[in-house]
């Protein structure tokens, strides 16, 4: 795209977008620390996560500042608002996955002396996984301005969605086995809610992205989880 | 920018790409449809169709010299006041043409008033500068002409800054209050359509304020077109906005839609500030 | 030496060539002044206004020269100024932008730097020679020849000073031009418009030459516009020249009684020319 005749503009705009893709950089960095910890059942890196997550809150902030300076100074129109309006919300939900990378190192704090079921993290391993690869395609798309890349994150979080069902189910099979397993796969429920709702975020992301370089929003009707994964 | 993209999300788009076709349900004031217009041999405007839809705001947006003011000089026929100017296509103003020859511009320009840039009180009262316009065309009794001066004042929300001087002459008002008579001169004499060429551009905020306040009021009673280069402006007070490029229209929707979602790339390069 | 001191320098050779120019014209005004006003008021007394142009030696005055003058000024401004008024609006209105109008003010241009007394001439040969006599009707149409070109300029300068915005704003109310030119149009130059007038009436007040070959003069009080008529700048032309003492002296009244007169109608037009006319 051509550049602003005002050239400190850009300069702006350019730093919003470092500031988000620092932002996903480090979520993803939690996200996959977090479940590091949670498979070895490491508190000291676990505690490592939960140290980060200020820094994250704090640059989350940070593009709140820089987005209102800018209405307010640039009053941007078109494709300008929708890029500041998209980094206000993209910035947020990367803090929510932030907050959840940290929920789940936290749990892992409680549970690292017990290591009851060790197969139960498998189907969470699975989630995580796909995840990690939906957050880091929605933040390629992001860079990239590219909504098609967005709309195939948006569609493919049915598959987390299916998955997490499936662990679900798993762990409800674990708990019947053994009451005495029901405390650690409680933990483990949550942390699996907990990688769907990060799967939301991303999800959150991918419709901004959409709308940033379209204008319009996608569709209401997403497909939802539990259904058979669409294409 | 993606292009797939864009053909997926605009169903409409062919649709969309005519002016006279583009919202069949409301009622269009004036007409402009395949407009040339020509300064001796300069070609200011290349083949313009854009409509004035009945009662709405409608703003005229481009850099310097994109052929706005032009345009708007063509819908009273100002332009017949100079040699070497003239106009080729169809302007309608309720289905008549207004380029033809034989029209009584006079009739046509107090059917079609024009606010200027610049404030341009009479050199008489303020009461004068009011019914003078309005003898031209109506016997009014003294008390019928009080009525009226007073309803186009408090019309141009300048009642209360001038009932105590109506015998004031016009120029000793400010720029802000100056500009606000001429509006009620223009509203006076019942026009149906107002075209104000940057009608704030020498103005300060709180009078420019003022008059923006006015159009959502104006809006009920007439139809308007506004030739700004405030674009805040043009988002404020417009329904319908127009963006014109080196003589062209490029693109004609509603404001929100060129604000947000322009689909030429010239109007979101110009309205984001990427001109040059 | 640097070159600001040699700027300096310059500068100030040039400020003192100003000045000294402004002191010797300045100076040379007031000379002729002094003398105007010292003989002038020095033989002004109430017979000036009360008693006819003597014949040498015996006591007079300048009245029928003072009745003459302003009988045949008021004439000419009243035949040409409608005239300069109407060409000057045709030339600022309706025919801005024609042919017609930029020969009409080359012309006018002309006729405005013409010396009177050629403007006298031809009113001699087209009024004196065909009518057989002198008579203050050809000083009148001689004035108001003079006053044409005077009020033309003026009007199309004042007009053209009219802003364009103003007179837009008119048409776009769909107003008829005659309307806009007489209550919009006049009203904002109506100072410049004055201004003009006066300027025309001191012009023609002082004239010598044109009256010289049209009126003529008139030793006797005359209001008859068929006859020869006095006039003050002839009056004072021929009592100048003459070798007598009381007709010398009379003329310096007359002189004093022009030039006060031209003062006036010019401070005038200077005050009406400084009111703000338009914005």
């Amino acid at each position: 795209m051509a550049e602003h005749t005002v050239k400190s503009f850009d300069a702006e705009l350019e730093l919003l977008g470092r500031h988000i893709s620092e932002m996903g950089g480090i979520a993803e960095k939690m996200l996959a620390d977090a479940m590091d910890a949670l498979a070895n059942m490491n508190a000291e890196l676990a505690q490592q996560v939960i140290a980060v997550d200020p820094r994250l809150d704090a640059l989350q902030r940070t593009v709140e500042e820089e987005t209102v300076s800018i209405i307010a100074r640039r009053q941007p129109v078109a494709v300008d608002l929708r890029e500041i309006v998209g980094a206000l919300r993209i910035s947020s939900d990367l803090e929510r996955v932030g907050d959840l990378a940290k929920n789940i190192a936290k749990r892992t704090v409680k549970i690292a002396g017990e290591g009851r079921v060790p197969r139960a993290i498998g189907g969470l391993r699975g989630m995580h996984d796909l995840a990690v690869v939906q957050l880091n395609d929605v933040l390629d798309a992001y860079a990239q301005r590219d909504a098609e890349r967005a709309k195939t994150v948006w569609v493919r979080d049915a598959e987390l969605d299916a998955l997490e069902d499936a662990v679900f189910r798993e762990l409800l099979t674990y708990m019947m086995e053994d009451p005495r397993n029901i405390t650690f796969c409680t933990h483990l429920l949550f942390c699996s809610k907990n990688l769907e709702r990060v799967g939301d975020h991303t999800t959150n992301i991918a419709e901004t992205v959409y709308y940033i370089v379209g204008g319009r929003p996608l569709p209401t009707d997403r497909p939802r989880g539990g259904a058979t994964a669409a294409a | 920018m993606n292009e797939a993209f864009h053909n997926e999300s605009r169903p409409n788009a062919e649709a969309l790409g005519d002016a006279s076709g583009f919202f069949p349900a409301l009622p269009e004031k004036m007409s402009v449809r395949n407009l040339d217009f020509f300064y001796g041999d300069h070609r200011a405007l290349k083949s313009v169709s854009v409509p004035l839809f009945d009662r709405k705001v409608t703003a005229f947006i481009g850099p310097s010299g994109c052929g706005k003011s032009t345009l708007l000089r063509v819908l009273n026929r100002m332009y017949d006041l100079y040699p070497g100017q003239r106009a080729v296509g169809n302007v309608l103003l309720d289905g008549e043409n207004v380029l033809d020859p034989k029209l009584d511009v006079n009739a046509l320009r107090a059917r079609v008033g024009m606010v200027f840039q610049k404030p341009t009180p009479f050199p008489m009262t303020i009461y004068e500068n009011i019914a003078f316009g309005v003898r031209l065309y109506e016997k009014l009794g003294k008390a019928d002409m009080d009525e009226r001066v007073e309803k186009a004042l408090r019309g141009a929300a300048i009642w209360d800054e001038v009932k105590d001087k109506l015998n004031a002459s016009g120029l000793s008002l400010s720029g802000g209050q100056q500009q606000r008579l001429c509006i009620a001169r223009t509203v006076a004499i019942q026009p149906e359509v107002i075209l104000f060429d940057e009608p704030c551009s020498a103005l300060d905020p709180i009078s420019t304020a003022k008059i923006e306040e006015l159009f959502d009021e104006l809006r009920s009673e007439y139809t308007i077109a506004i030739v700004t280069h405030n674009m805040q402006q043009a988002v404020r007070v417009s329904q319908y906005t127009a963006f014109m490029y080196l003589g062209e229209m490029v693109e004609f929707g509603e404001t929100d839609q060129i604000f947000q979602t322009p689909r030429e790339i010239r109007t979101q390069d110009y309205i984001t500030g990427r001109f040059g | 030496m640097s070159l600001a001191s040699i700027r300096k320098a310059r500068s100030a050779i040039a400020m003192g060539a100003c000045i000294g120019s402004a002191v010797l014209g300045i100076a040379a005004l007031a000379l002729i002044l002094g003398a105007l006003l010292w003989n002038g008021f020095s033989s002004l007394n109430l017979d000036v206004f009360a008693k006819m142009t003597p014949p040498p030696g015996a006591s007079g005055g300048l009245l029928n020269a003072i009745v003459g003058s302003l009988i045949m000024t008021i004439m000419g401004v009243a035949i040409g100024a409608p005239l300069g008024l109407l060409a000057g609006t045709y030339m600022a209105e309706y025919g801005r932008y024609s042919k017609l109008t930029t020969l009409v003010r080359f012309i006018n241009d002309i006729l405005l730097s013409a010396p009177s007394i050629v403007i006298g001439l031809f009113v001699y040969e087209i009024t004196v020679l065909q009518m057989g006599h002198f008579s203050a009707y050809a000083g009148a149409l001689a004035l108001a020849l003079l006053v044409v070109p005077v009020v033309v300029r003026t009007t199309e300068d004042m007009l053209n000073l009219v802003p364009g915005g103003l007179r837009e704003a008119a048409i776009a109310m769909g107003l008829p031009r005659s309307l806009i030119i007489r209550h919009i149009a006049y009203k904002a130059a109506r100072a410049g418009l004055i201004t003009g007038l006066l300027l025309a009436v001191a012009r023609v007040s002082g004239e010598t030459a044109p009256l010289l070959f049209t009126a003529l003069n008139n030793q006797f009080f005359s209001t008859n516009l068929n006859a020869p008529m006095a006039s003050l700048p002839v009056v004072i032309f021929q009592f100048a020249m003459s070798p007598y003492k009381d007709w010398q002296s009379l003329a310096w009244a007359g002189a004093l009684l022009i030039t006060t007169a031209v003062l006036v109608l010019s401070i005038g037009a200077r005050i009406l020319g400084a009111q703000k006319t338009f914005k």
